[in-house]
């Protein structure tokens, strides 16, 4: 159900109190909010902003790759890029759709994207200049993705939980495709494998900081963890990521370009060096290389193609008349 | 790059504002998408089992809300059928647990079968 919230019965004072406990049960018991259950404001106002967030990464995250398609190198390479970036439309769709859930109204979130009241993840702020960049992205950006949305599938919020797991079952064809890509490449020409290692080296430290700050620095965490909104802090899914994602580079033949990045045999974990946040701060407040292009695109997609929604409102004006 | 992207420049420091033409105006649509009604979509996964929710969409009218769902929902053979219905169509009772709508049928435990005896050598049963 997407309806809003359903309104309490007007017999009595609410007892805000009760509700709370209640809500406060079902979170404890690792049980589900639904969309017409009571839930605390700062719940569903942290809930509109993530997923918004997230839906927005989703179509912001058309963009890089989507340059490529007129320039994918076979038919082959071209009808999985065109597959893959219809999916991440496919997933903004799906998120959007969480969000109505809770309130809010998707044309709203759309215009919050383009006049930035909203933000998106940085990592999409960054130029695809090869064709080694779209297996990069679907690689490290897809892994580190997958990384961040598998404990989402668990997360408190009902309709949140069941879009990641949509979500989720399809990032793994993104992520295998990039793979593979990079594979095809590493065995091609010394240019092409050049490529990969250039694309590697502009992507990797760009992927790490798509687990948001460190958790000393990460305000918002504790209270959503606590929500049962996320499952794991983002250092720890940090971690997780670089420690998956070193042999996968050895296998594929490619050097991380990190020269403190080292297994400690102690805990079986990778030391790695420390992350520009600077960068991350001026990327994520619209400095980054192609933020303004990003969302001038959106905003041209939106009114270039205004005609489209006037046409289909349109037909089902005449259509509902010629049926009438 | 060409066309009306290439005048438009990033300002830094407070938030890359475009300091071309294309300066953010809230200029609407004349007929906006937030005017197409709210359809919830379920989905016949295959032959046998029930039709499934799997979310919402927006759509102008109900054939195209059906074709809107099959792209968005139904991308991997996820589905045999598709039902749309219109959100604001739906009576629902409170999910809640505790809901008194539903609370009649926890005391009543004879409606289960383990709640009678059987001996473990009656056969079949």
């Amino acid at each position: 159900m997407s309806a809003p919230a359903l309104e309490r019965p007007a017999d009595g004072p609410v007892d805000t109190a009760a509700l709370q406990q209640q809500f406060d049960a079902v979170i404890a018991a690792g049980h589900r909010i639904e969309p017409r259950d009571w839930m605390p404001e700062g719940y569903r106002k942290t809930l509109i902003r993530q997923i918004a967030q997230h839906a927005h990464s989703e179509i912001i995250g058309m963009q890089p790759e989507g340059d490529w398609l007129l320039s994918a190198p076979s038919l082959r390479r071209k009808a999985i890029l065109l597959a893959k970036v219809q999916d991440e439309a496919g997933h903004g769709m799906y998120l959007y759709s969480a969000a109505e859930t809770l309130g809010a109204d998707r044309a709203d979130l759309t215009d919050k994207l383009i006049t930035r009241k909203q933000k998106y993840s940085s990592i999409f702020n960054y130029p695809t200049p090869t064709y080694a960049d779209v297996g990069v992205i679907g690689w490290l950006v897809d892994g580190a993705a997958i990384c961040n949305q598998v404990p989402l599938c668990r997360s408190s919020y009902g309709p949140y939980a069941r879009a990641m797991i949509r979500v989720c079952k399809e990032e793994s064809f993104h992520q295998r495709q990039g793979y593979e890509l990079l594979m095809t490449m590493m065995r091609g020409t010394p240019e092409q494998r050049a490529m990969v290692q250039d694309a590697v080296d502009r992507w990797w430290w760009p992927s790490l900081m798509m687990f948001g700050p460190p958790d000393d620095d990460s305000p918002n965490s504790a209270q959503s963890m606590a929500w049962g909104i996320k499952r794991h802090s983002n250092d720890e899914l940090r971690q997780r990521y670089v420690d998956m994602s070193v042999p996968q580079a050895e296998v594929l033949g490619v050097t991380l370009p990190d020269p403190e990045l080292a297994l400690d045999p102690a805990t079986g974990r990778h030391r790695f060096g420390a992350i520009d946040w600077d960068e991350f701060k001026q990327v994520i407040s619209g400095s980054g290389p192609a933020n303004a292009e990003r969302i001038a695109r959106r905003r041209a997609a939106r009114d270039d193609n205004a005609w489209v929604t006037e046409a289909a409102t349109a037909y089902a004006a005449k259509h509902a008349a010629d049926a009438a | 790059m060409s066309g009306p992207l290439a005048e438009v420049t990033a300002e830094g420091g407070h938030g890359a504002v475009p300091t071309g033409p294309q300066v953010p105006v809230a200029d609407q649509p004349r007929v906006s998408r937030r005017d197409w009604p709210l359809y919830e979509v379920f989905v016949r996964g295959k032959r046998g089992l029930n039709h499934v929710h799997v979310g919402s969409l927006h759509a102008p009218d109900d054939e195209m809300a059906v074709h809107a769902a099959r792209d968005v929902y139904t991308r991997r053979n996820e589905g045999v059928s598709i039902w749309v219905v219109e959100a604001a169509a739906i009576t629902a009772s409170s999910p809640d647990e505790k809901d008194p709508m539903f609370a009649p049928s926890g005391d009543k435990v004879y409606r289960h079968p383990t709640f009678y005896e059987i001996p473990e050598d009656v056969p079949h049963m």
